[in-house]
């Protein structure tokens, strides 16, 4: 088996509250990523696809098609963009990277028809990244 | 899905391979430059993963202020600007060769309480990396 990669970057803006926390609580618990006036990340996003090479053309899947799923679906939606306001999937959700990636893992998932999405990582700085995988226990959440 | 959330810290450090019961020759012929007597250092950068349920009220696996501070005590508290060879208590008994000091800074980290420790992964140049995952999943 192959696993194919590609990264992209897009910068958004996001903040942490939860309504059901007092306002001491969401100081406490979320920092500095509580201020109501939200900051941003570059994010970068690497999508590892695995299968295995058609061997017509050599490739497990076509790098353009999934470049071209990859600026509709997350570039578009979210390069420049208030991931609190503009991204429907995270309403009710805080948006955190953790929770990000499970977004772009539901949405990007089920439009990868050559070979099968593998792994998900995301990056909000260069020390801080989350990786979604496919595992046979059940997202309970 | 499963998710695994990765954060990064760095030490810079010194150690020195060699095993005390080989000649001095030998050493050399294994460790190489590595077993310089006057020891010599790495800024070495460290990968903790944890994994675990996302909790709905904060969108987090854990917090990573707790992350933080625990790595902090645990491990850079003791690792950062130490001589591994005599500051650390571990290698006394064995090389700290960056396999070992992965297992060890591992096993330093395996009680976070809440969080599952999924594994580390420590890079001792920009040539070379190793990883140590946990014996299995949660």
């Amino acid at each position: 088996m192959i696993r194919v990669t590609r990264k992209l970057e897009f910068s958004a803006a996001h903040f942490y509250h939860n309504p059901d926390f007092s306002a001491e609580e969401n100081r406490r618990v979320f920092g500095k990523c509580n201020n109501p006036h939200g900051h941003g990340h570059n994010y970068v996003l690497e999508v590892t696809v695995a299968g295995e090479p058609d061997p017509k053309t050599g490739m497990v899947l076509d790098l353009k098609e999934l470049k071209e799923i990859l600026d509709r679906e997350v570039t578009q939606r979210m390069d420049h963009r208030h991931l609190n306001y503009e991204v429907p999937e995270l309403a009710g959700k805080i948006p955190t990277c953790e929770e990000l990636a499970k977004v772009l893992w539901r949405i990007l998932e089920p439009k990868i028809h050559q070979g099968r999405l593998d792994r998900i990582r995301l990056y909000e700085s260069p020390d801080l990244f989350v990786d979604c995988t496919a595992d046979s226990a059940k997202d309970a959440r | 899905m499963k998710l695994s959330l990765w954060r990064r810290y760095s030490f810079p450090a010194s150690h020195r391979l060699f095993r005390a019961e080989w000649s001095g020759e030998e050493n050399e012929r294994i460790f190489g430059k590595c077993a310089n007597p006057y020891s010599h250092g790495h800024n070495y950068a460290l990968e903790v993963a944890v994994t675990g349920p996302v909790d709905p009220a904060t969108g987090m696996i854990a917090n990573l202020a707790d992350l933080d501070s625990f790595v902090q005590q645990k491990v850079l508290d003791a690792f950062d600007h130490a001589y591994m060879n005599e500051q650390i208590p571990e290698f006394r008994e064995c090389v700290p060769t960056t396999e070992n000091v992965c297992r060890v800074i591992f096993q330093r980290l395996a009680g976070f309480p809440h969080a599952h420790i999924e594994g580390v992964r420590i890079e001792e140049t920009g040539k070379n990396s190793f990883e140590y995952a946990a014996p299995s999943n949660p």
